[in-house]
């Protein structure tokens, strides 16, 4: 699978980071949602409990430590106790990403039996009608429930709180109701542009005015609060002129594993043209990891165009996001446009200048959005 | 803040330590990340059980270094440990 001129097996380090998908089945429907639109497409070629559990076998005796078990919804497979238990005794340290819906107080002991380090669990909003409406679903009394299990098995609370245009106004709510369920670290990440927040992104990206604004209600908190609660507000990479390290650089740290077995460098690498991603079921981690074209695409900096070519910030950023370069321009090898060297930054600063327009009222939003539902994904496969 | 070396010492609720062969080390792991850890701190860090406290960390590391003065260098490490909050008197 070694293509011609990738860099020899000896330079490449390790992965350290797994990110296992279980499943893409999911109760909630997030506009906002990571996954890709086709998602499922992959409901009836899912890995097998076996099959999981040796890859990530392979993927620690190559030295990965970190393991995250999401999804979809990860809850939405009933051997996830069986997971999560076989990877703790392998020496993950085992982080569960989910929404809560199915955690009972059954699973949980189970968990923290299998040995389970940490679970963080999402919200949508702070309040019900907003929470329910985001995920199109009825679920923020069973999150509140759900909390206080997380708190009484003695887990650290980390709540994740994806921010956009028609949450971030409700901050201050937000951060009253993680103090009162005595989160130890609130992530408010707004949204990223990728997949369903991709589609809906003109609903979603939040005004300057918005930002700020929210920045200063955490800046309070944090002064408030101090270490009890640990804030981490992160803005849309659109706002910056210098684009994020995706990934700490394409294959040199996190590997993705999707639902039906295919071997990822990030998340959303699944849309990029032109790239075969091997699958768990015909290779394993080390081949997969050293060997692949895929992996090695993006390794190092030979496939780099300028401006990144001759950039003094290259091995800062890596040239940023791959998936966001193709998606906004064309070619992945391009610079991602929320550089302000790139050429094709307008594409950026047109869509910050489009959010800066005066908010259309919820109710004529709501129409609007595409939500991430079985059926729209068949529709837009 | 300065750490009370009466008090036994424990790794913090998140956290965990081991060694991992593939980066010839001891990590010290916590949420979404790990800390390669050098020789030194890894050889302090594996005599935190719950029940020693920093005074009997350093006598403990005197006997098994017994040619180094490590008592600043092994109190430095502790209370930088303390203030990132990886160990606890809790």
């Amino acid at each position: 699978m070694t293509k011609a001129g990738s860099p020899p097996t000896d330079t490449i380090k390790p992965p350290l980071w797994v990110n296992a998908e279980i499943t893409y089945k999911c109760p909630l429907h997030c506009v906002f949602c990571y996954n890709p639109l086709n998602y499922a497409s992959t409901f009836e070629k899912e890995l097998t409990t076996d099959e999981w559990l040796k890859a990530l076998r392979e993927a620690r005796e190559l030295g990965a430590v970190q393991l995250g078990i999401s999804g979809g919804e990860p809850l939405m497979r009933d051997d996830a106790e069986v997971i999560v238990a076989e990877a703790s005794k392998m020496g993950y340290y085992v982080n569960l990403l989910t929404s809560g819906i199915g955690l009972t107080e059954k699973r949980i002991a189970a968990f923290k039996a299998g040995g389970l380090d940490q679970i963080q669990l999402s919200f949508q909003d702070s309040t019900k009608e907003m929470n329910d409406f985001l995920s199109s679903t009825r679920t923020f009394d069973l999150k509140l429930k759900v909390a206080r299990l997380i708190k009484q098995y003695d887990y650290p609370m980390v709540l994740n709180v994806v921010l956009h245009r028609l949450n971030i106004d409700h901050i201050e709510q937000i951060l009253e109701m993680a103090e009162e369920m005595q989160a130890d670290h609130v992530e408010l990440a707004n949204s990223q542009y990728y997949a369903w927040a991709l589609k809906n992104r003109e609903h979603l990206m939040p005004s300057r005015e918005q930002l700020e604004h929210a920045e200063a209600v955490c800046n309070q908190f944090r002064a408030r609060l101090g270490n009890k609660m640990k804030l981490y507000f992160v803005v849309p990479d659109y706002y910056q002129d210098r684009p994020k390290a995706c990934m700490n650089g394409w294959g040199t740290v996190f590997l993705n594993i999707a639902p039906d077995g295919l071997a990822l460098p990030c998340h959303e690498a699944r849309m990029l043209p032109g790239l075969e991603f091997p699958n768990l079921r015909d290779h394993d981690v080390r081949s997969i990891w050293y060997e692949s074209e895929a992996f090695n695409a993006y390794r190092g900096d030979s496939w780099m165009k300028e401006p990144c070519r001759s950039c003094d910030e290259k091995d800062k950023d890596f040239g940023g996001c791959r998936c966001q370069a193709f998606m906004l321009t064309g070619d992945a090898r391009n610079a991602d446009p929320v550089c302000s060297k790139s050429p094709h930054h307008s594409v950026v600063t047109d869509q910050v200048a489009l959010a800066q327009q005066p908010r259309i009222p919820d109710d004529e939003v709501r129409p609007l959005i595409i939500f991430r539902d079985d059926g729209n994904s068949r529709r837009l496969s | 803040m300065s750490l009370a070396v009466e008090k036994p010492l424990r790794l913090a609720r998140q956290y965990k330590l081991q060694w991992e062969k593939a980066q010839d080390a001891w990590v010290l792991l916590y949420p979404e990340g790990l800390i390669k850890l050098t020789g030194s701190a890894g050889e302090i860090l594996q005599r935190i059980d719950g029940q020693r406290t920093a005074t009997d960390i350093i006598s403990s590391l005197q006997s098994a270094f017994p040619d180094a003065d490590l008592q600043q260098d092994v109190t430095d490490f502790l209370e930088h440990a303390h203030d990132k909050g990886w160990i606890t008197t809790d």
